[in-house]
């Protein structure tokens, strides 16, 4: 399939790695291409880089200094040369529990913005979410697609210690943490899910470009999950998302 | 094996880092001031990724069991084995029983230890680099306890070399312009390289904040990916330098980034000291 061509720079970053960058509109088209660019540049170099997508542009690292000037006329030939796939990504269904004992913010939000705590969870799960980048902690997902009725500022005073598996709303964000941490987003739930296990060969299920939709789950559910969890024999729901 | 009868202030193993996980947001980690690093595996005729200690400060007391042989490179430390002095660069022996035990850093901030074949340590991820939560520890702690590998005298290697380190203990770093360096006010570019920072105390092995401030702005930028040795610049125009353990993305701009090299200089600062960026 042709695809549509895009403004894209070129920048040298320190020694070995070159930034490029699309034009400043986060969109799943964006992105969409910048995984088609990833995945052109990931086979040619194969394990001479390492690459780090987000949003709107994609970090190629070099194991070993570069000629800037030579690696961007090859990487210029591979962005005409990808191809443009029609985005298939994993949606994963994720159970939330949202009892006020994990949703510690949630009376505070309907209080302070005229908005049921019903209604919350309703809008929070009804949303299909994209993974527009993963960092800040190992496995914590930003992403994009929070309707608009459940955008709350972030909190003044940060929390010094924010339970693994928090589910939380910043702004036009909403995420897992995934370990404990210190956090100033509002707590809506908490999942039993781990999004990273440091001993498995693929310590994190989820990648950029993937598609998440919340569940609702009671806290008897959360516990039972939890333990199936920890002892390995949880599967979580996944499906090709079409759009 | 060896046992820690102390820690000191914080003393981690590391090796060159974890690679390969930075799209999950995994930091790589590794010897902050990699170049001691891989000299003290050089003098070893170890592999380069070979794990060493990282000592930051002060330095840990050590019971070795077995034989074998040692480097320390990096900051100038006060360290003994018995009574003796142990020196910089250069191959210890160390027989069974035998004790090592560290004072303060008198030069720099950080030290390496080497051992032969290198600290045989749990590999996480393709390295032996703490990081918590990754690792379950992100130093070593009193009682803890390290093996290497059994000392074969056919291995035996005595590097000689002379060795020139003293750019590490210098003001300059050598920095190159970051993806949004014109993000930085006119004057505080042009005047860059005239600034004297000093080093807060906020720094560690995430990041280094520096005390003196460039103008204020109100410059933001769509979460996008950052590196070890990257000058970030926040709203009140404080700048943090990300360090090994820092976060693979962020949202400040990036005005500034360190060279490799640069990376190793800063890692041998500590708070209040004074650096000078040379922009190349």
């Amino acid at each position: 399939m042709q695809s549509e061509n895009f403004e894209i720079t070129f920048c040298p970053y320190g020694e070995s790695a070159v930034l490029i960058n699309w034009p400043k509109e986060i969109s799943t088209r964006t992105l969409s291409d910048v995984m088609d660019f990833k995945k052109i540049i990931q086979e040619h170099f194969k394990s001479l880089c390492e690459l780090v997508p987000s949003y709107q542009s994609l970090l190629v690292i070099f194991r070993q200094p570069i000629d800037f000037e030579k690696y961007v006329l090859t990487l210029r030939k591979l962005y005409k040369k990808r191809v443009h796939t029609k985005p298939e990504p994993m949606l994963w269904h994720v159970p939330v529990c949202y009892d006020f004992d994990f949703g510690i913010d949630l009376e505070e939000l309907e209080a302070a913005n005229k908005i049921s705590v019903k209604k919350i969870i309703k809008l929070h799960t009804e949303a299909v979410y994209t993974v527009f980048a993963i960092g800040f902690l190992p496995g914590f997902m930003y992403l994009g697609g929070l309707p608009e009725d459940i955008h709350f500022p972030r909190k003044a005073e940060p929390r010094q210690k924010v339970c693994r598996g928090s589910v939380g709303i910043a702004g036009a964000q909403t995420g897992v943490y995934p370990q404990e941490s210190p956090g100033g987003w509002n707590l809506i739930g908490n999942s039993p899910i781990r999004f990273f296990e440091p001993a498995s060969a693929n310590p994190c299920f989820v990648s950029v470009g993937d598609k998440i939709r919340f569940f609702e789950i009671s806290k008897s559910m959360h516990e039972l999950i939890s333990i199936q969890v920890s002892t390995g024999v949880f599967e979580l729901a996944k499906e090709v998302w079409h759009g | 094996m060896v046992e820690v009868i102390k820690s000191g202030f914080f003393t981690a193993v590391q090796d060159l880092g974890r690679f390969d996980f930075r799209d999950k947001g995994v930091p790589i980690s590794g010897a902050m001031d990699s170049f001691s690093a891989l000299w003290a595996n050089e003098l070893l005729g170890n592999n380069p990724n070979d794990a060493v200690l990282e000592i930051t400060l002060s330095g840990p007391e050590l019971l070795f069991h077995e034989h074998t042989e040692i480097v320390l490179a990096g900051a100038k430390i006060e360290g003994f084995i018995d009574k003796q002095s142990l020196p910089m660069h250069h191959v210890i022996e160390i027989n069974p029983g035998q004790k090592i035990r560290f004072g303060h850093v008198l030069r720099g901030c950080r030290v390496y230890l080497a051992v032969k074949g290198g600290w045989q340590t749990e590999a996480i991820l393709g390295s032996r680099s703490f990081f918590q939560p990754i690792s379950q520890k992100s130093h070593l702690t009193k009682g803890d306890v390290l093996n290497y590998l059994p000392f074969d005298k056919t291995l035996d290697f005595h590097a000689n070399m002379k060795i020139k380190n003293d750019f590490l203990f210098d003001k300059t770093l050598a920095v190159f312009p970051g993806p949004e360096f014109d993000f930085l006010k006119e004057d505080d570019k042009n005047r860059l390289d005239e600034f004297t920072f000093h080093i807060d105390s906020l720094n560690n092995r995430m990041a280094y904040q520096l005390q003196e401030k460039l103008s204020k702005n109100n410059h933001s930028i769509t979460t996008s990916a950052t590196l070890p040795g990257t000058i970030q610049l926040t709203p009140s125009g404080k700048l943090i330098v990300l360090m090994r353990d820092a976060q693979t993305t962020g949202g400040y701009p990036r005005i500034l980034q360190l060279s490799e090299q640069a990376i190793s200089v800063l890692a041998q600062k500590k708070t209040n000291d004074a650096v000078r960026f040379n922009l190349l």
